[in-house]
């Protein structure tokens, strides 16, 4: 049986060594297709077609199961992210507490809809499916910092702050 | 590492605590953390050096009621003060073995009262990421004994006995489903636990595998012991970073102390896990679509059978269990499945954890013996709703779950009065809504989610959310006709009957005990064309409430 090669690293950046770590790690399995794609969106920020490509060959699934696999799972975004991203939680409580309004409010100062990044590449406004601090709703995440208990003015001003920085 | 060995941990962690006077319990739970419990933790040890005083500064897991975060606890004298900010740091450390701070002292006796802690008997008591903390409070020594002083009947037998049945929602007898992996044959054997707590709203899950992650180690490999597994896996949702990370450092140490790994405590028994990160679907919650994700694959369910008790990961014979449920293993062995079997109610035994949010006074995580009474949860323990508010319902099971109105609060919290009820137990969210809250809007939302969490494998589930969710988007936009309500109910039926997994067939339930409980809300919807909740926004422009919560709560009731 020939032995198998993996294919040659994209590019010299050094973010693909760590790919290829997590997936040497797990002796290049074709289950290691998940934790991969997880490794390449901390690194890169989303995943492209050249990584998708990459992690295919490189794990020997076929590449209409790793772009399956890309787009099945909400976590996973082929789109590179803004500079900032402001998270709104959408699950249950922070429904209750009018999360709706959170939304609606950023989608009209932003002039994008949620999942959008604006046209400067700046604010991405993101939804999540319950961050788990229902305590606190409604929660937002601004840049990954879990805030309870905003208003819609106070999610204006995080916004504001961005735009003129 | 032996029993021996572990128990000098345990004296020697015990000895080091005993150096100190006093111990200062910080929470720093993602709520708490949220509203600067970092900060004050490190004023803490500072307010601590400087007082001169021999106090310890812990950080620990989640306390409970979130609302009043963030919380500090004193002990051996027991104060809890709330909402306390860095600033108070001194004034707190000067009131140590004095008088305490009174403006920061909690008053949640009622609270705490009615509640029983087996599962959360550690939060707030050690730190995470100190394996040494969970051993001093017998951690671990539940498996030495196992390995040691039992066999995997034994063990089987124990749980059975319990009468513990599965957290994750099913309420499937946990013996059980361990004495069919035991007898499947094959010699590879996978324990996997689930903790992609996808239901929004709920939280527990989250709490114990950051607060107290090596409980979860330790019921698995008691688990794995009994049914002849040597591997297994977490399965944690990609959107806790903190539950990964703390699981990591937890299996770090047990494998340091010869906890996991080959031939634990001189036995022939070796086990070791790995943590496998979710991303973000909803439906990996159920156990084959789990499964396939653990492969790798996108995250579709199968038929079942084959169970996966007889062919589960990589085909082979695997164990699925919540994480509340291997949270419950411990404490079970070490005090007998008797002591379990007696808390609780007659077909539901033990205690169950919930997260209490909404619109209610003390939100957070608690944890109340099966069987008590639904008002209890809501009045005395949650505290009411607050702002002059009207009760309507409690959401309970997530987008499987239903709605129980406020006529109903007087029922028993169990697996079976709740299926009575319409709704489920699920996996352990309780949602309380006021009079602000528009049921067909609430039906609706509940729909959304499962339309966009739906994978597409089976066509009564892709297709049949998707037109349920047009249908109340019309009731709620105010153009819907009473044959649409009827198009509705049909196609409930349809969508529970005929789905593939447990996320279709449980689907439509939210929409179905709103049907039951608040059939007059819909009815208004379409006749009247006017939310009584004051939350749809009406397009036909009869609406005399145009939206928002800010109506005064007269006008509704």
């Amino acid at each position: 049986m020939p032995v198998f090669t993996p294919p040659p690293l994209p590019s010299e950046d050094k973010r693909w060594k760590i790919v290829n770590g997590t997936m040497r790690k797990n002796g290049f399995a074709r289950h290691a297709l998940i934790e991969t794609l997880h490794t390449v969106q901390s690194s890169f920020g989303f995943l492209d077609d050249d990584a998708i490509r990459f992690v295919a060959a490189s794990l020997r699934v076929p590449l209409s199961q790793a772009y399956g696999v890309a787009t099945f799972y909400h976590y996973f975004t082929l789109k590179p992210p803004g500079k900032h991203t402001v998270t709104v939680c959408a699950g249950t409580a922070c429904y209750i507490k009018g999360a709706d309004k959170l939304i609606a409010a950023a989608e009209r100062r932003l002039g994008v809809k949620q999942g959008q990044t604006t046209s400067d590449g700046q604010i991405s406004l993101m939804t999540a499916r319950c961050v788990g601090a229902c305590s606190r709703a409604p929660v937002v995440l601004c840049d990954g910092e879990v805030v309870g208990e905003m208003t819609r003015e106070q999610v204006l001003e995080q916004l504001e702050r961005w735009i003129v920085a | 590492m032996t029993i021996e060995e572990l128990e000098q941990i345990a004296k020697s962690a015990r000895q080091e605590n005993a150096k100190y006077d006093y111990e200062v319990n910080v929470c720093m739970d993602l709520a708490c953390a949220s509203q600067g419990a970092g900060a004050l933790k490190d004023a803490l040890v500072k307010a601590a050096e400087a007082s001169g005083k021999k106090v310890l500064v812990r950080r620990t897991g989640c306390m409970g009621p979130c609302s009043h975060g963030p919380l500090v606890r004193i002990d051996p004298e027991e104060t809890l003060y709330h909402r306390v900010q860095a600033g108070q740091a001194s004034a707190i450390m000067y009131g140590i073995g004095g008088s305490p701070v009174p403006e920061l002292q909690c008053d949640l006796n009622e609270h705490f009262d009615k509640q029983v802690r087996v599962v959360l008997e550690n939060a707030g008591y050690i730190d995470p990421e100190k394996i040494d903390d969970y051993i001093a409070r017998d951690g671990y020594k539940a498996l030495l004994t196992v390995l040691t002083e039992m066999t995997p009947n034994g063990v089987i037998h124990r749980i059975t006995e319990s009468g513990l049945r599965g957290r994750g929602g099913g309420g499937y007898p946990t013996g059980l489903k361990w004495s069919t992996v035991a007898k499947a044959r094959g010699d590879v054997k996978y324990v996997v636990c689930n903790g992609d707590e996808g239901d929004p709203g709920a939280f527990m899950d989250r709490s114990v595998m950051e607060g107290d992650p090596h409980r979860v180690i330790e019921g698995m490999a008691i688990a794995a012991y009994a049914v002849g597994a040597s591997k297994g896996f977490i399965y944690v949702r990609a959107e806790y970073p903190v539950a990964v990370s703390r699981l990591t450092t937890a299996l770090r140490e047990a494998r340091r102390h010869g906890l996991l790994g080959n031939n634990i405590c001189n036995t022939p028994f070796s086990f070791d896990m790995e943590i496998r990160l979710g991303a973000g679907a909803f439906v990996c919650g159920e156990e084959t679509a789990l499964i396939a994700s653990i492969e790798g694959k996108r995250g579709t369910p199968k038929p079942r059978p084959p169970y996966p008790a007889s062919s589960g990961l990589f085909g082979k014979p695997t164990l699925i269990n919540n994480v509340e449920t291997y949270a419950n293993i411990a404490p079970i062995v070490r005090n007998g499945g008797k002591w379990f079997f007696n808390m609780g109610s007659e077909r539901s035994k033990g205690t169950k954890v919930f997260a209490l949010t909404g619109k209610i006074a003390n939100t957070g995580l608690i944890e109340v013996p099966l069987g008590i009474k639904l008002w209890e949860i809501i009045e005395v323990i949650g505290g009411g709703v607050p702002g002059g508010h009207k009760l309507k319902a409690v959401q309970t099971g997530g987008p499987s779950g239903g709605c129980i109105p406020t006529e109903m609060m007087g029922i028993g919290v169990s697996y079976d009065a709740l299926m009575a009820a319409g709704s489920i137990m699920g996996s352990g969210g309780m949602i309380v809504m006021d009079d602000t809250s528009c049921m067909v809007n609430v039906a609706r939302f509940f729909i959304e989610f499962c339309m966009t969490e739906s994978c597409g494998k089976c066509i009564p589930c892709r297709a049949g959310t998707a037109q349920m969710y047009n249908l109340l988007t019309r009731i709620c936009t105010g153009v819907g006709t009473m044959d649409d309500l009827a198009l509705l109910e049909d196609l409930c039926s349809t969508v529970k009957e005929t789905s593939l997994c447990g996320l279709g067939q449980t689907a439509p339930n939210p929409v179905l005990s709103t049907l039951k409980y608040f059939r007059n809300e819909y009815i208004e919807h379409i006749v009247d064309k006017r939310c009584p909740a004051g939350v749809c926004q009406m397009q036909a422009g009869k609406s005399e409430t145009p939206g928002g919560a800010e109506i005064p709560s007269e006008v509704v009731a």
